[in-house]
């Protein structure tokens, strides 16, 4: 009797911890050999055939097409550069320089990577279209408000995802010597 | 007590071996994996174009809205693959992943270094099957191997600005794959 209760006990936990870490670790995102720069972290790894498995189980949980490392890498952000998470509210600017690659696009999702309505219509920017200042740097604002310039709507939802994607880059390929490449700067400017 | 400790560690090391396993299990158990999202829109061996992502849909998360994107849904049992993409003027890859969503081979225009991007795909048995001469003749058509029967070629074109989307579409509309059946 004891010993049945004792191993009913046991498989019990065993369940409630096993099952309790997979879902906390696919919800969270774990993953290693992640590259951050500032406010923006990159999984290069995810991209090849050496793939972690819980980037794998998260990746085919959440239906995803992770960009291939031949292609290029696409950098997370969650946060400004302090840490505080982004909230749809606020507003923040992007300003900076961004590391070497053919072609770049910043897009802003919602958790589940879905893009956000707005009145204009506008999910992200591409190197190719952003506003530059004549010494080639630029400001990307992030607000719900339209405003001058680079506007990036939020569309006020509350909580959203920046995903830098740099196309045709050296990034990520040499993952160790990272620290040639300057991402954007996130500030945050204040709320409505 | 001591037996109650024991039955509690017990627990934790066979909680970790489930942890472990169920993350490993994850990739062939999940049903909403980019591969399944697909197979309802896209027919097997044949290219066509992914529907954009808005904010209303979006087939797959995290997909770049600059980019027109098509896809073929492999499947190499009835013989190799032959991918032609001609290349859109700004940017284009093409990336192939797994059954199981891992992106194992991804190219750009300029890597292909040409007007199109041609490739073989073929499972590691079909590739050893190729003869030693023609696979030198051939050496320009890059051969890859898919480490799954099945799985899933990605076409992206990016239009730098919204006004080019039109014309990465149309670049993507003349990729084509098909199956070549086994001599």
């Amino acid at each position: 009797m004891r010993l049945l209760f004792g191993s009913f006990f046991t498989f019990l936990l065993a369940a409630m911890i096993g099952l309790g870490a997979t879902w906390f670790t696919l919800t969270r995102g774990v993953a290693f050999g992640s590259l951050t720069i500032g406010a923006w972290t990159a999984w290069p790894k995810s991209g090849t055939q050496d793939i972690d498995p819980y980037a794998h189980a998260s990746i085919a949980r959440d239906g995803e097409l992770p960009i291939g490392i031949g292609d290029g890498v696409a950098f997370y952000a969650h946060a400004d550069d302090t840490g505080q998470e982004f909230d749809g509210r606020c507003t923040f600017a992007l300003s900076g320089m961004t590391p070497p690659a053919r072609y770049w696009t910043v897009t802003l999702y919602n958790l589940e990577g879905g893009l956000v309505a707005n009145a204009i219509d506008r999910h992200g920017f591409t190197s190719g279209e952003i506003l530059r200042n004549v010494d080639g740097r630029f400001t990307i604002t992030v607000a719900p408000q339209a405003r001058p310039g680079n506007w990036l709507p939020t569309g006020g939802i509350e909580h959203f995802v920046l995903v830098w994607r740099l196309y045709d880059t050296p990034i990520g390929v040499a993952a160790t010597t990272m620290k040639e490449g300057p991402m954007p700067a996130i500030e945050r400017k204040g709320c409505s | 007590m001591i037996r109650w400790l024991l039955w509690i560690l017990g627990g934790i090391l066979l909680g970790g071996v489930v942890h472990l396993a169920t993350v490993l299990a994850m990739p062939q158990a999940a049903t909403q994996d980019a591969y399944s999202r697909l197979a309802p829109i896209a027919p097997v061996n044949t290219m066509v174009a992914m529907p954009a992502p808005t904010a209303k849909t979006s087939v797959i998360p995290f997909m770049d809205p600059a980019f027109a994107a098509a896809v073929c849904r492999y499947d190499l049992s009835t013989g190799s693959i032959k991918l032609n993409a001609p290349v859109s003027e700004a940017y284009t890859s093409v990336t192939f992943y797994t059954r199981n969503s891992i992106a194992y081979y991804a190219i750009n225009d300029r890597a292909a270094g040409k007007r199109a991007i041609e490739l073989d795909l073929m499972t590691p048995e079909q590739h050893a099957q190729v003869p030693e001469e023609e696979d030198v003749t051939a050496a320009d058509r890059l051969i890859i191997d898919s480490p799954t029967t099945t799985g899933l070629i990605v076409l992206r074109a990016l239009a730098p600005e919204p006004g080019l989307m039109p014309m990465a579409r149309q670049a993507l509309a003349a990729a084509q794959c098909h199956s070549e059946p086994v001599q």
